[in-house]
């Protein structure tokens, strides 16, 4: 079965070298494929999506923030209207239910129409100025001393793990190559030129190499002795609270945005939770994944201003994720050190909405550098459909367990995933290698008891498919082992196997 | 003469009693703190000899289970638990087994049985 | 798709379940099945494997295996059918029970009464907010339980346990007869929600400290944990600035308390106490859903499975009677008040007696601790009963039968509490209702 899954060895070339396997290198990796190139995505965890893309909003936002001119304003609409035609087939989760910006103050209000007009140069779709009225009939959870609204019925949540795999195994599936825990060491250049990355797995020979590192990708650039930016990793914090109070708002619900950031909102998520964050703060460590006391205080606060009765003992996890801050604009551009090497950086906020656009405009920028591009007439552009079981009729759920024994047996009870569905997630073409990459493409664990109960059963079934001991199954990243083997002896001199 | 006064929590009910037990040559002499028979008794085994029962769990071949969980059929002496963990650890039976089952006779001598605590049918 | 008609029907395999499906079957329903999702019987108790079970239902101290073992035993030897490896996705009003399983495919029941008795799950590191990284080495006390003890594999070799329940302690000593070394077990409240029994054969014996007080305020490690910072707290559980060490681990074991899994009772449409998190019922354990029965750790979290059992044969006689047309109808329904003093009451609600039955039984859990006290019931305000206590602990269950004539009096209020009473009690009164 293994030799099913994307090559876990690096190939000793390649057209396109992707280094990093967020939502914006999987996307670039599948544009790639498109065209009779080979093209190959390394990245240093044992999974895509596991740095920015993992942690962050869900938000295809509408696109009127971004000042007029900008990468983020060209690609944030664009983006956003990629979505609408791509996610179905590619099975990224996405729900169309626009999004609000409240305002509570009367220069909030001028802000408003400010956005407004901003976002009619941005060509957004549909906004529209709601009164305080409209504003808490629409959305009744609303703070009553909202003053008037910004809607904007283009915004959608979406599922940015879904997004970032559902990209990845479509690439894979039309010839590109993902090859997880492989780690960038250097580039061989001759004469200012790309000629081969350098990585953990090997050397793999090529003309072009696109640095969609994420955080790290200031310290990418540095292997090519280019400074030309620099990122600063600013923290955001989540609190996701359960399904059951997934009714609490029906649309994105924004503060009126300050200079550093959206502000914290209060989400539904694409999945019928609902979740209240990010605060906002730069941090040194770019591996630095720790939530605070006073942030998660500080992000129940922020979220009662706008929903005061945001119910939070209904909360069922924190996480924190990072934004690559580069400054104001995306950074898509040539290294200006070393021919050949190209950066997706810088890749904050609308990034997630961004991405397939960013992957079109990367693209364009190759070709214009010499990349020949012939159309793959092969490319397929959906990935094959795959049946939620919980959400069939009991026909057709009859009629998959006939067909395959194990979708009748459920792991995740609060989220209803099957067995099935689980091994479906592991043999995919960039399939998951870990108990949370299980979890991101299918949400077993991702429920109310947080995997208390499907966790070892997960386990159980990632060392069973991937031919592994139960002790080399990972949470998440390469040493995020979880069992050790039992004690031979215990007792003062406890010796380990 | 030595004369030692040893603080023991009672465990017979919820209220659970704390209390000194004073030894005189490693006999009890004296105690204070215990409001019933049933304490008074633990409290003088407690500082004498305290027994616990011990489970745990051996490996098992041929069934449905990798692991039998396995109870000493009486409390066995306390600073033995671990001597008795270890030795069950080394024990590998095989299905079926039977509730009851002994699975290590007399175990470190102490005349205790470690019996199987459920019953597991052959795979 | 196959259908089936039953009587009686159980969701969940554990002790609840099987007391539950064994009462049914005693008291006449004639087609009873049991609904399990695991591969056998006994549910959680399958993994308990330390002793301290059945002293009250059997007068003999089993592990938890044990004392399923004996319910087992009793199944087997009914016509009870049992279906295995099965999950079931919906009850409905009705009584309609749909699930499924790899070799049965989708089967929907027709059951004249459902008894819930999907027990508990526990509370995760997301419901106490606990900050920091998020890396491996991070599990449930029962998550962990199940791993050691039936899977055979150790899920960290240096310790901490957060909360002080009984799982935390028992998972302590167990942590420590694998190999591991415990190095703590942090409480944030003033006491521990453990028996003194658990206290000091878990971790006394084993010299492991446990920190009343403490909470942990964060977590560290990017792939495993590499530790932890704990915290003192206030009087409102606050941390106190400058009380905060940081402690080494590899893993951190949570036991912060069990919550009724209950997805498929509200499902049902089934009306919830919002204290105890289980369904509201009256005294044969029915639901406001006709035909829906619940007992067991769904109704409320108890601390004995031997009170599960018993509550669970409660709802099962119930179960059975309902389905032969037997059980009285609720009439007009008498709410039961948790009062001060107590956190939880169940039954919720008193329906129509039934005829011959001279007492009810009642379950309560304590809001606080307390030395000497005294639960009273109270009729519009007026004492009607009472029973003098030697101790009050919120982990330990108190149990009365309380005498229909004093229920179903004129009182339309009936409120239960719970009062300290000073230390100069008379004892004799109070060794008498002990005895």
């Amino acid at each position: 079965m293994a030799q099913s899954i994307s090559p876990r060895t690096l190939p000793a070339e390649a057209d396109v070298v992707v280094i990093g396997g967020g939502v914006v290198g999987a996307a670039i990796l599948r544009e790639l494929t498109k065209y009779r190139l080979s093209a190959v995505l390394i990245e240093k965890a044992p999974d895509v999506a596991t740095g920015t893309s993992k942690a962050n909003s869900g938000i295809l936002h509408a696109g009127f923030d971004a000042e007029p001119g900008t990468w983020k304003a060209r690609l944030n609409v664009r983006g956003s209207r990629l979505y609408k035609d791509i996610a179905e087939g590619l099975g990224i989760a996405r729900r169309e239910i626009g999004s609000l910006v409240v305002a509570k103050t009367d220069e909030q209000l001028q802000e408003l129409e400010r956005l407004l007009a901003r976002g009619a140069i941005n060509g957004v779709p549909g906004l529209e100025l709601w009164s305080a009225d409209e504003t808490i009939a629409f959305e009744p959870g609303v703070a009553r001393d909202v003053k008037g609204a910004l809607w904007a019925p283009s915004a959608a949540v979406a599922c940015p793990f879904l997004a970032t795999t559902g990209f990845a195994d479509n690439a894979v599936r039309n010839g590109g190559k993902v090859v997880t825990e492989c780690a960038i060491n250097g580039f061989v250049t001759e004469n200012g030129t790309l000629k081969a990355v350098e990585t953990t797995k090997g050397r793999i020979a090529t003309r072009f190499a696109i640095n969609a590192a994420g955080v790290h990708s200031a310290q990418v650039a540095r292997l090519a002795q280019d400074d030309s930016f620099s990122i600063r990793p600013r923290k955001g914090e989540y609190v996701l609270l359960d399904k059951s109070v997934g009714h609490l708002v029906r649309t994105v619900l924004f503060p009126t945005p300050d200079k550093v950031s959206k502000g914290i909102l209060v989400s539904p998520t694409v999945h019928g939770n609902v979740f209240i964050g990010p605060n906002s703060f730069a941090v040194d460590d770019p591996e630095d994944h720790e939530t605070t006391r006073d942030g998660l205080a500080a992000i129940i606060a922020g979220a009662r201003q706008i929903v005061p009765d945001v119910p939070v003992q209904a909360a069922i996890t924190e996480f924190s994720g990072l934004r690559a801050d580069g400054g104001k604009d995306f950074i898509l551009a040539p290294s200006p050190a070393l021919g050949g090497l190209f950066h997706a950086a810088g890749i904050q906020s609308p990034g997630l909405t961004a991405a397939p656009a960013i992957a079109e405009a990367v693209v364009e920028m190759l070709a214009d550098a010499g990349l020949r591009l012939q159309a793959n007439a092969k490319f397929i552009p959906e990935n094959p459909r795959r049946a939620h079981f919980s959400e069939l009729e009991p026909h057709e759920q009859a009629a998959l367990i006939a067909a395959d024994p194990l979708n009748g047996r459920v792991i995740c009870r609060c989220e209803t995933v099957t067995e099935a569905e689980i091994v479906a997630a592991i043999h995919a073409p960039c399939g998951a290698r870990t108990v949370d990459g299980v979890k991101r493409r299918v949400r077993a664990g991702s429920g109310r008891c947080q995997g208390g109960f499907c966790g070892p059963r997960v386990t159980a079934i990632l060392a069973r498919e991937l031919g592994i001991p139960i002790t080399e199954v990972r949470k998440d990243s390469s040493e995020s082992y979880l069992f050790y083997p039992r004690a031979e002896t215990i007792g003062e001199e406890s010796a380990y196997v | 003469m030595s004369r030692v006064t040893q603080p023991i929590q009672c465990i017979g009910c919820p209220i659970g009693c704390g209390g000194d037990v004073v030894l005189e040559d490693g006999k009890v002499v004296d105690m204070h703190g215990f409001n019933c028979d049933v304490g008074q008794a633990y409290a003088a085994e407690e500082v004498i000899a305290p027994k616990r029962m011990v489970t745990t769990t051996v490996r098992l071949k041929g069934g449905a289970l990798a692991l039998l969980p396995v109870v000493s059929a009486k409390p066995i002496p306390k600073g033995r638990i671990f001597d008795c963990v270890n030795a069950l650890r080394a024990v590998e039976v095989a299905a079926p087994i039977k509730a009851g089952d002994v699975i290590l006779a007399d175990a470190l001598g102490v005349g205790v049985d470690i019996v199987a605590a459920r019953s597991v049918a052959a795979a | 798709m196959s259908e089936h008609v039953y009587d009686v029907v159980t969701i969940g395999g554990g002790p609840a379940g099987m007391a539950a499906a064994l009462a049914a079957r005693k008291a006449g329903a004639e087609r009873v099945l049991i609904i399990e999702r695991d591969h056998e019987l006994g549910g959680i108790l399958q993994q308990c494997i330390h002793n301290g079970f059945g002293l009250r239902r059997f007068k003999t101290e089993l592990t938890g295996p044990g004392y399923a073992q004996r319910y087992v035993d009793m199944v087997g030897e009914t016509d009870i059918d049992i279906w295995l490896d099965t999950t079931v996705l919906e009850t409905a009003a009705g009584g309609t029970v749909r699930c499924v399983s790899p070799d049965k495919g989708v089967s929907i029941v027709k059951a004249k009464s459902v008894v819930h008795s999907m027990g508990c799950r526990e509370r995760t590191r997301g419901a106490i907010r606990t900050p920091g990284s998020r890396p491996a080495g991070v599990f449930t006390a029962g998550a962990a339980q199940r791993m050691v003890n039936m899977e055979g594999y150790l899920p960290g070799r240096e310790v901490v346990i957060v909360g002080s329940g009984d799982i935390g302690l028992i998972m302590a000593r167990r942590m420590t007869l694998e190999g591991a070394k415990v190095k703590a077990v942090f409480e944030i409240m003033p006491h521990s929600n453990g028996l003194t029994r658990n206290i000091v054969q878990c971790l006394d014996d084993f010299g492991i400290p446990l920190y009343l007080s403490h909470s942990v305020v964060s977590v560290h490690g990017n792939d495993r944990v590499t530790g932890i910072t704990v915290a003192k707290v206030d009087e409102k559980l606050q941390p106190i600035a400058g009380t905060e060490f940081d402690l080494d681990c590899d893993t951190v074991l949570l036991s912060v308390g069990l919550i009724p899994e209950n997805e498929l009772g509200r499902g049902a449409g089934v009306a919830m106490d919002p204290i105890t998190s289980g369904a509201s019922v009256d005294q044969f354990r029915r639901t406001s859903v006709p035909g829906f029965f619940a007992a067991g750790n769904v109704l409320h979290v108890h601390d004995l499975v031997d009170f599960v059992s018993q509550e669970a044969e409660i709802a099962g006689r119930a179960a059975a009677l309902n389905a032969l047309g037997l059980l009285p109808d609720a009439g007009t329904q008498k709410p039961v008040h948790a009062g001060p003093g107590l956190r939880t009451v169940v039954p919720q609600l008193l329906s129509a007696p039934e005829a011959g039955k001279l007492t009810v039984r009642f379950y309560f859990r304590g809001s606080q601790p307390l030395g000497r006290a005294v639960i009273q019931l109270r009729a519009d305000g007026e004492v009607v009963w009472d029973r003098k206590l030697k101790v009050v602990k919120p982990s330990e269950m108190i149990v009365a039968d309380i005498p229909v004539s004093l229920l179903y009096g004129d009182g339309q209020r009936l409120e239960f509490s719970i009062e300290p009473l000073p230390e100069s009690a008379d004892d004799e009164a109070l060794e008498e209702e002990e005895a």
